[in-house]
């Protein structure tokens, strides 16, 4: 629709009469884009404020107690394969392949859920020892940072399982296609900021 | 006092931390306005239900997914509130006016504090942005020859969670308190340490739930017009309106994210006891204050550019003149949406953040003032040779351009660090924002009433009162405005309840006599939509272009279909609408097809109010309503996923009945 159609010049045509049937949900994947990129700005958000905060211990531990690389490399290959995964689902679905699409979105599904469970005995894990998100602003910013991210892991699994129903109820319709890859911008958006998390957080954390 | 007797509540698990002694029974005003509001609303509900109306409401406006009906809401929201809102300004001027010479005034400092908190928001969030944006999606899609916007559910859902938030903010009205902490609420002031009440909690719920919906309706606008504008409308032969919207809605996305995490991380330190903006522990109160005004300072930009698109479009119709310097107007608009987020710290110089900082902010304030001086004289080169019909939005259009270079001017004067180390927290600074928000935003907004008042309901505004309420809205402004500059000046802080040197009552009483005349010309503008709705048959607009306009608006009929264009018409240049009446445009009469459109869903309504729902339960602690209400809103949002059949298609036999409608209108008009 938005592309000028080049009219010549004298009487001129004020109207399309032939309507063009334009597809619903044209504008799903600009609006998603853009939906991102406003996502994008709460991460930075998060980041600006760990990195303002993230040196205020309050005499509390500090990333070098807490932080325990392995479990981290373990936490980050999960995400990055579950990346890859829904690759390959992305792939079975351009190929009209019902069942592989579902079956790499079960086992992306899968490794997102190992991604939150190591998180969630990370967390629990700092807690019990005493560095809660109340003791200092760093640990405030910590887990707000990363707590922000896996709420939207959890979220991008909630919405994973429903994509799975739908495509299970109506097959790869046009409309089930474009929540698919919709999904898969979030999903690869989100292993993005958990790369910034890793280098900016962990990795860092651990060398400062 | 109210603040004594709740602050330590106990909470109990059914009703959190609610109890009888949330009802401020113990203020006579309150209650008073209770009473009136009570009164008021049972005779609306009665009104409604006696004749029927509930019914058609819910199919017709509430559940309706067109971009033209969920404008005129975000209009009516945005006129309530105003009410309320001033009601507030007017307050606060008579208690400023009354507290001298050992008088305490009328207002206690708890009523007093949540009464100047409540005016700020409530006239930001409240009234300006619904009236913004309303206007945006009512006249937007139709100036670029659309049928509706991207994302028509979506705009539907925004316009509900707007009206949420204002639920939210108005239900602290008589139930608890609102923050006492100005309406940008600063920690450690807003903290739970300080503000242990609901009051604060009010104001992040009431605006994370009213800011998802402003975000979602960003989003929606800028793909609008991305992606939907018809065959031959460029960029660059876009109406300037519609840029101004396009700008503003791209600070929106670029901006709300910023204003919902800052008040996530509020709302954390405040529930859960985390160390972000608190004064120990590592706690940094400064980030908060930096985060909201990155928020903050593009946001004025987001109510204001719309403005200037809107005295753009009345220019150049009532001089009869295409807009001088399109391109200039379009690049100085970019100019000032990519500027404006590099000035926040210009809020608070007084932060200590040294010469270097302070010098960068000043110079990038300053420097907003020149693409903002060449729109000025766009427009006044416009007028140049032009004929020019004094009509009200062309009158609103030159007062705003006498209001607003005063308001530029002092702003610059701000801009400048020394000066504003004097003049920082003043009543100078309360005048310069009133003098910029009223004489541009709201100016510019009543001129966009008028001037599209005939395009959303078929009749114009009768004149008489609309020109009584501008010669008292821009009398009283000056009025209420220029003693609050001369207090600034002589060092009077804002936010003060109570003063002790009696030479300063003159110049308060003169500032109360603006508003009342400002008050009556707010009681002139509610006349004059009542004398017109009244009058409406002789102020038919029967043509669907009543003042020979420039643009695609004007083109279809007013009120427009629900279609908006039986043709999508195809532009071959700016003012596309004059462009084809200038070349004998001929309206088709036959050959209607039918017309994909979106479905109207009652989703949007369900899932806003869950949210106000869930919001009101975490204010109050009520943890069991709040996961039962959260869960609600996931489970309707899955559940709304789950309906595929959102078009329908208006038959080709509909659209010439109404087009046929059209032509005997056109016919007996003529």
């Amino acid at each position: 629709m938005s592309a000028p159609t080049h009219v010549p010049d004298g009487p001129a045509q004020f109207h399309v009469f032939e309507e063009e049937h334009h597809e619903a949900g044209g504008s799903t994947h600009l609006g998603f884009w853009i939906y991102l990129m406003s996502d994008c700005l709460i991460f930075a958000v998060l980041f600006a404020t760990y990195g303002v905060l993230g040196s205020s211990l309050a005499g509390g531990p500090g990333p070098r107690d807490l932080f325990s690389l392995p479990l981290v490399a373990l936490n980050t290959t999960l995400l990055l394969i579950s990346s890859i995964t829904y690759g390959f689902a992305m792939l079975a679905m351009y190929e009209g392949d019902q069942k592989g699409t579902l079956k790499w979105l079960a086992i992306t599904g899968a490794f997102g859920a190992g991604f939150i469970a190591v998180e969630l005995y990370e967390f629990a894990h700092m807690i019990h020892e005493g560095a809660g998100p109340q003791r200092s602003a760093f640990l405030s910013a910590f887990f707000a940072l990363v707590g922000t991210h896996g709420l939207h892991v959890t979220f991008g699994i909630v919405w994973l399982t429903t994509l799975m129903v739908q495509v299970r109820r109506r097959g790869l319709i046009a409309a089930n296609q474009r929540r698919i890859s919709c999904l898969s911008l979030f999903w690869h958006f989100l292993d993005l900021v958990w790369i910034g998390v890793f280098t900016f957080v962990y990795l860092l954390g651990v060398l400062r | 006092m109210a603040i004594e007797t709740v602050a330590t509540p106990e909470t109990s698990f059914l009703l959190g931390r609610l109890t009888w002694a949330a009802l401020p029974l113990h203020e006579p005003i309150l209650v008073a306005t209770f009473a009136v509001v009570a009164i008021g609303g049972l005779a609306l509900v009665g009104a409604l239900s006696y004749f029927r109306l509930w019914g058609y409401l819910w199919h017709e406006w509430f559940t309706s997914v067109d971009h033209k009906k969920i404008g005129i809401m975000y209009m009516v929201l945005g006129l309530v509130m105003l009410l309320r809102g001033f009601a507030d300004a007017v307050m606060m001027r008579l208690q400023q006016a009354w507290a001298f010479n050992g008088s305490e005034g009328y207002l206690n400092a708890h009523h007093y504090d949540q009464v100047f908190t409540a005016h700020g928001v409530i006239m930001i969030f409240f009234v300006a942005m619904p009236f913004v944006t309303g206007m945006m999606n009512l006249v937007m899609p139709l100036q670029i020859g659309a049928r509706d916007v991207a994302f028509p559910f979506l705009n539907n859902f925004s316009f509900w969670m707007t009206a949420g938030g204002a639920v939210i903010v108005m239900a602290s009205l008589f139930v608890g308190e609102f923050a006492q902490t100005g309406w940008l609420a600063y920690p450690p002031l807003s903290g739970i340490d300080a503000s242990p009440y609901v009051g604060v909690d009010y104001y992040i719920w009431g605006l994370q739930v009213a800011g998802v919906g402003t975000t979602l309706s960003g989003i929606n606008l800028v793909v609008t017009i991305v992606k939907m504008r018809c065959p031959g409308m460029t960029m660059m032969r876009m109406p300037v309106f519609t840029w101004t919207a396009l700008c503003a809605n791209i600070l929106i996305v670029a901006i709300f994210p910023v204003l919902t995490a800052t008040l996530v991380l509020l709302a954390l330190d405040r529930y859960i006891g985390t160390n972000f903006f608190t004064a120990d522990n590592g706690g940094n109160p400064m980030m908060f204050v930096n985060l909201i005004w990155i928020w903050g300072h593009p946001e004025v930009y987001v109510l204001v550019l719309p403005a200037f698109g809107i005295f753009s479009e009345v220019t150049a119709t009532y001089c009869r003149k295409p807009l001088f310097g399109y391109s200039s107007m379009v690049y100085a608009t970019v100019c000032i949406t990519v500027l404006s987020y590099i000035v926040w710290l210009h809020h608070f110089f007084t932060m200590g953040a040294g010469a270097s900082v302070n010098s960068f902010f000043g110079i990038a304030s300053m420097i907003i003032s020149i693409p903002t001086g060449a729109k000025l004289f766009n427009w006044l080169f416009t007028m140049y040779h032009g004929r020019i019909r004094y009509e009200l939005p062309m009158m609103w259009t030159v007062a705003f351009m006498l209001t607003f270079a005063i308001g530029g001017m002092t702003g610059v004067m701000l801009a400048v660090p020394p000066a504003d180390f004097v003049l920082h927290n003043s009543l100078f600074l309360v005048a310069h924002f009133h003098n910029v928000i009223i004489g541009g935003v709201l100016f510019g907004l009543f001129a966009g009433i008028y001037y599209w008042w005939p395009k959303a309901f078929g009749f114009r505004l009768e004149p008489f009162w609309g020109k009584v309420s501008f010669w008292c809205w821009v009398a009283g402004f000056w009025v209420a405005f220029t003693p609050l500059y001369v207090l600034g000046l002589m060092g009077v802080t804002r936010r003060m309840r109570v003063f002790d040197d009696p030479d300063l009552q003159i110049w308060f009483l003169i500032a109360a006599l603006g508003a009342a005349l400002v008050a009556i010309g707010v009681a002139a503008f509610l006349v004059q939509i009542a004398v017109s709705i009244w009058k409406r048959d002789e102020l038919r607009d029967t043509t669907g272009d009543p003042w020979d306009g420039r643009t695609l608006e004007w083109a279809t009929s007013s009120p427009p279909p629900a279609y908006n264009f039986a043709f999508t018409p195809v532009v071959h240049g700016i003012d596309a609408w004059w462009d084809m009446k200038s070349r004998g445009y001929v309206r088709p009469l036959e050959g209607f097809r039918p017309i994909h459109m979106p479905k109207s869903t009652g989703s949007g309504v369900i899932l806003a109010g869950l949210s106000t729902v869930c919001a009101m339960a975490l204010i109050w602690y009520i943890w069991w309503l709040a996961a039962l209400a959260f869960a609600g809103v996931v489970a309707t949002a899955i559940w709304h996923t789950f309906n595929y059949d959102r078009d329908f298609d208006i038959p080709a036999a509909e659209v010439t009945a109404v087009e046929a409608a059209r032509t005997r209108l056109l016919t007996r008009g003529a």
